[in-house]
């Protein structure tokens, strides 16, 4: 569905994406995951034809993002990680807009509006203008105008920034239904958790370079299933173990000062601060910049 | 073609509905300074004067209405779309829609033409019921070049500001000047040279002089209307290639 080879984008000197290679299979839901400026939304920007790249080529269902921009947009819809709505529209004239604009016969337009509001649960909130609606609601209303012409392929950057724990879940139920009913859904995400809950592969991007592709479950696999967790000299070491027997016979084996041993499963965060040397959390609030 | 103009027409279509709340604040903040101006140059400081044999109030009414027109279709145009760039960023939203960069840029510059018609209309009605005026097709004509013109300019601005202070800065750079210079109070006539030549790198002046020439019953300026038609045209090619830089 997404073909990307060697994409290079630079910002001055700033490499925003460096030979960047990915594929997107036709009916997956695959996670981009990697922390803030890692070139996620660079991605989506050169996907939806709003940034070109300084080299090398992406490709929609076939179609390349610079030379072919009128095909590509007819195949996707994307939902923008900012609020992207005019907020003095009221919900339907915001897809009302998106519909003419994208060909919709008067009769068909009337139909998908009132079905896509339904879908997304903003049905009574039709003649409500953008600023009227909350947080979740506006989210929620992006959603309903990306998925109006049927695209065949959604991406989604950061969807759930900023949403209280309800309306995440009741968005990661929507994501799930759509490619239950045949989209393919590329996401970006630095919520490590999302990723793993939702996608069926995962491209970890970290500066501008994919550093590990796979299953959430073989990527855990490759570091080592069972993690531990130990507490000495004031800092958290991570050591990783293929499985439980294996990390037993380490703890026994450690020097009583050792205190606060965690014996857990290894989950994508360990597999993401093992290949960045950075822990995301931490970055995204800024206080320890590299581990 | 048919469908860049049809998309036009859904752009535009969607600033229709929110002016339809705001019309009646919209006409009433858009009609305050011409007739300000208007008390203060032709009843105030014009009264009395004769200005190449017509009376002052007779010269400086079409002047005005080309002034409104060109501010009302500068900041009609312009104001919006710097706000649907910068803050809404629902702009990214029609980049991203199958819409030609042609429908795109018309689409976005029709409400200013709109807004910029309805004032000067508004105006010239006003205008009419004080001094006798001819008002031709040639007059509608250029009324509409004008709101055109000056509305392509007003998007070129807002594609091209960074910021909301870039967009008011670049908006009293091109309009200040034109306001007090572009032949709305007073004549070209019998100025010094340099001046003179200020004057015409200015679109105002060209659109007072068609808009005067028609409604105090002359002939018609034509090298003034296909200079205002240039001036037209060339915003319109620098809205799209702005365009084009900003997906760079």
């Amino acid at each position: 569905m997404i073909v990307i080879e060697n994409l290079t984008k630079l910002y001055g000197k700033v490499k925003a994406l460096d030979r960047l290679n990915l594929e997107v299979y036709p009916g997956e839901i695959f996670g981009f995951l990697g922390p803030n400026g890692a070139g996620k939304t660079t991605t989506i920007r050169i996907l939806t034809t709003l940034t070109k790249p300084t080299s090398g080529h992406a490709r929609i269902d076939g179609f390349d993002v610079v030379s072919q921009p009128s095909e590509v947009k007819k195949k996707f819809g994307v939902v923008q990680q900012h609020l992207s709505l005019d907020r003095e529209l009221t919900a339907w004239e915001v897809m009302e807009l998106h519909a003419r604009l994208h060909g919709l016969s008067p009769s068909e337009r009337r139909r998908r509006i009132e079905q896509m509001l339904d879908y997304v649960g903003l049905g009574d909130q039709a003649c409500r203008t953008v600023e009227e609606l909350s947080g979740g609601m506006k989210r929620r209303l992006m959603i309903a105008r990306a998925l109006l012409h049927e695209p065949k392929l959604i991406l989604l950057d950061e969807p759930t920034v900023g949403l209280d724990a309800q309306t995440r879940r009741r968005l990661w139920e929507l994501i799930r239904r759509l490619n239950a009913d045949g989209a393919t859904i590329f996401l970006t995400t630095h919520y490590i958790e999302e990723a793993e809950a939702l996608c069926h592969r995962v491209g970890i991007i970290h500066l501008g370079k994919l550093i590990a592709l796979g299953k959430p479950s073989d990527l855990r696999r490759r570091l080592g299933a069972i993690t531990v967790e130990t507490f000495s000299n004031g800092r958290v070491c991570y050591h990783h173990f293929p499985d439980a027997e294996e990390a037993k016979s380490f703890v026994r084996g450690l020097p009583s000062e050792v205190k606060n041993i965690l014996i857990r499963e290894t989950s994508l965060e360990d597999v993401f601060i093992e290949l960045t040397g950075r822990k995301v959390k931490e970055d995204e609030d800024g206080k320890i910049a590299q581990g | 073609m048919v469908k860049s103009l049809r998309d036009s027409y859904s752009i535009w279509w969607a600033d229709l509905r929110i002016l339809r709340h705001l019309w009646l604040r919209f006409l009433v903040t858009s009609l305050m300074s011409p007739v300000l101006y208007l008390l203060a140059f032709g009843f105030g400081l014009g009264r009395g004067i004769r200005v190449g044999g017509v009376s002052y109030l007779e010269f400086v009414i079409p002047g005005i209405i080309a002034l409104t027109a060109m501010n009302t279709s500068f900041n009609g145009a312009g104001m919006k779309l710097n706000v649907d760039r910068l803050y809404y960023k629902c702009f990214d939203e029609l980049m991203m829609a199958p819409v030609s960069p042609l429908a795109l840029i018309l689409g976005k510059s029709l409400i200013g033409v709109l807004r910029g018609l309805v004032v000067s209309l508004a105006f010239l009605s006003l205008g009419l019921a004080l001094s006798p005026m001819r008002v031709s097709p040639l007059f509608g004509l250029s009324l509409l070049l004008t709101c055109f013109t000056f509305s392509f300019m007003g998007v070129l601005a807002a594609l091209l500001a960074r910021s909301h202070q870039d967009m008011a800065t670049l908006s009293s750079v091109i309009l200040m000047p034109m306001t007090f210079l572009g032949g709305t109070f007073f004549p070209l006539e019998n100025l010094p040279g340099w001046l003179k030549l200020i004057l015409h790198l200015m679109p105002l002046t060209y659109s007072s002089q068609c808009l005067r020439a028609e409604a105090l019953g002359e002939a018609f300026p034509w090298p003034s209307f296909l200079i205002l038609l240039g001036f037209g045209m060339i915003s319109f090619s620098a809205c799209l290639l702005a365009l084009r830089r900003a997906s760079l």
